[in-house]
């Protein structure tokens, strides 16, 4: 090559350059085309996911009753009314444990924790909880709350086994909002000489509301789609009444589970309508995050 | 971390002689207290895995051997001819994540480097969500997806059992593709904009730029966010539970029946093994190898992806 160009005159060496950037850039837009694929691969099996459950589950979502009675030993009777009942008081618990502990670990990393070996230790600790197995979680609450504290498999110790679940991804998203916060702010109200505490309460934790209850609904959306941890601390598949806090309990995705391994042909449709409720309700619940961060953010 | 508040600022010291309300600085001490608290119970979970996984692991151990849980080839600690070789569980969970990370390293990477190199920026914000929303969907929805749409379907192509390792590591492997993408995703943006510049400068082709450039600069990244993959695979439960079946085996056949770890420990769990029983024990003994496992992954991970972050900087 190297001696060729230096024989040719130079339309030729141009000509002979040309052709290889011309194949060069060929294979560039094959790849392209090959990355969109890959992209698209994912969006489509999403789709086609969605498409099967409706069509397996929706006739029987649609069924009068299934939202509201209690399950029957007839795929095509009953409903899933306790297991919905479950959902919403294990998703309502978990908000109600890790908003003020998530919040307010935030809060301490953020705003009050001195650089030392020891915060490091802390701040390390969380990113590797957000990476333990539900499954894990599920061997700790059965410990914990169900024993150590005597709950037994009640709704309670899956919720707060749930609550520990997410509370890292919480406490990770709550200082992302908080450090979104501008420090003119925070100096603004302490050369007013307002006290630190206040400063936070009053301005610092209003302005990060939206993107800290963005990340509450997020980690609790996932919570209330986990099984694998609810399964070891006990929940059951199949329950005729409405749970309390203290009683035995279910869960959407556990009802689920239970639907799915019942070799009975129609449980299937069974377990697709359920999925379509557990699925609405994960929507309903981003949704609300959506609306509060267009609705609340002071941008 | 606040300068202008900390307790040698002269200027605060002097608004606080001014304060004629000493209440004040005894609440703002309990407030500290009080969120302090808060940042130890993530401490305070940890420890809890630690001590109560360990402590029934140990009672484990003192009724099974060392050699009888890491030598012995068999699990079955179900059945009246009882082994407690964990080798089985182990190849079940490595056998899925294997397959699930042949789907999602690629699909994952594509993924990334359409969004940051190819995509406008307008169709990038709707396709980035979009992919995310993978991660989104229960598990146990991937689980009836695998058994009930995957597993058919193959069956028209290749014989396979009906729970099989296949089905369910193809749909863990999409579920962890945004996982894979997503991290992949900003260690390729992360890469300054100059070495691509100076790479189409010299004539390269757009595609040479990013296979012989951007993708070892952001290697680091890219290499962090496979590891957390594999972490999630080995984690995962519903997906393996329904749609691979409860058959510890030692194959590398993936058309058959095999059981992961995660899936044994759901399958004993449930109420039906008595505290203190060894059955009982056996949950904790997976789960602690299950906990080892993803511990030395995530470290390793964050590990990697901090080793390298500054050099470009």
């Amino acid at each position: 090559m190297a001696t060729s160009y230096q024989q040719d005159d130079s339309l030729d060496s141009a000509a002979e350059f040309t052709d290889n950037v011309e194949s060069r850039e060929t294979l560039g837009k094959v790849f392209e085309v090959i990355f969109l694929l890959g992209l698209l691969i994912g969006l489509f099996i999403l789709v086609l996911l969605l498409f099967d459950i409706f069509r397996d589950g929706l006739g029987r979502f649609l069924t009068p009753g299934f939202l509201t009675e209690t399950p029957s030993r007839f795929p095509d009777q009953g409903g899933i009314r306790p297991a919905i009942i479950s959902s919403v008081l294990l998703g309502t618990v978990v908000i109600l444990v890790t908003v003020p502990i998530g919040v307010g670990a935030a809060l301490y990393l953020e705003e009050y924790a001195p650089k030392a070996w020891w915060t490091a230790i802390i701040e390390i600790n969380i990113s590797n909880l957000a990476g333990v197995p539900s499954i894990v979680y599920g061997l700790l609450g059965l410990g914990v709350f169900n024993y150590l504290l005597g709950f037994g498999p009640a709704l309670i110790s899956g919720a707060l086994t749930l609550s520990l679940l997410s509370l890292p991804v919480i406490i990770v998203t709550a200082r992302e909002a908080i450090r979104a916060v501008p420090d003119s702010l925070r100096n603004a109200s302490y050369g007013l000489g307002v006290t630190k505490w206040r400063t936070i309460s009053s301005h610092v934790l209003p302005y990060a509301i939206p993107g800290i209850l963005t990340g509450v609904i997020i980690s609790v959306s996932r919570a209330i789609g986990d099984a694998a941890s609810l399964i070891v601390v006990g929940a059951v598949g199949f329950l005729t009444f409405d749970p309390g806090l203290f009683q035995r309990f279910m869960a959407l995705p556990i009802q689920i589970y239970s639907y799915i391994t019942r070799p009975e042909p129609g449980f299937a449709d069974a377990a697709a309508a359920t999925i379509i409720a557990l699925l609405l309700l994960i929507l309903v619940l981003n949704g609300v995050a959506i609306y509060i961060r267009q609705r609340f953010s002071i941008r | 971390m606040q300068n202008i508040n900390s307790q040698e600022d002269p200027y605060l010291l002097s608004r606080q002689s001014l304060d004629k309300n000493p209440s004040e600085d005894i609440s703002e001490k309990i407030v500290a207290v009080i969120l302090f608290a808060c940042a130890l119970v993530s401490v305070l979970t940890t420890f809890g895995i630690v001590v109560i996984i360990f402590q029934e692991t140990f009672g484990f151990f003192q009724e099974v051997s060392f050699a009888q849980f890491f030598l012995d080839t068999k699990w079955t600690p179900l059945f009246a001819d009882r082994h407690f070789g964990v080798w089985p569980l182990i190849n079940g969970t490595f056998l899925t994540t294997a397959i699930a990370m042949a789907v999602a390293i690629p699909l994952g990477l594509s993924s990334a480097i359409y969004l940051s190199e190819y995509a406008q920026p307008k169709v990038a914000a709707v396709l980035r969500p979009a992919v995310e929303l993978l991660a989104g969907i229960p598990t146990v929805v991937y689980g009836y997806f695998a058994l009930l749409f995957v597993t058919p379907l193959l069956r028209h192509i290749i014989p396979l059992e009906i729970f099989n390792a296949l089905s369910a590591g193809l749909m863990m492997g999409v579920m962890i593709t945004p996982t894979v993408g997503s991290i992949s995703l900003d260690a390729i943006k992360a890469v300054p904009r100059s070495l691509r510049e100076g790479s189409y400068a010299l004539g390269i082709t757009k595609l040479e730029t990013i296979f012989k450039v951007v993708l070892p600069a952001a290697l680091s990244g890219i290499i962090a966010s496979i590891i957390l993959g594999i972490s999630r695979a080995v984690g995962e439960t519903m997906t393996v539970l329904i749609a691979a079946g409860l058959q510890p085996k030692l194959t590398v056949n993936f058309a058959e029946s095999i059981e992961t770890m995660t899936a044994y420990m759901a399958q004993i769990s449930g109420g039906d093994s008595p505290r203190g029983s060894l059955n009982f024990k056996t949950l904790y003994a997976v789960g602690a190898v299950l906990f080892v496992i993803t511990l030395a992954l995530n470290i390793v991970s964050y590990w990697v992806a901090n080793r390298f972050k500054e050099k470009y900087d």
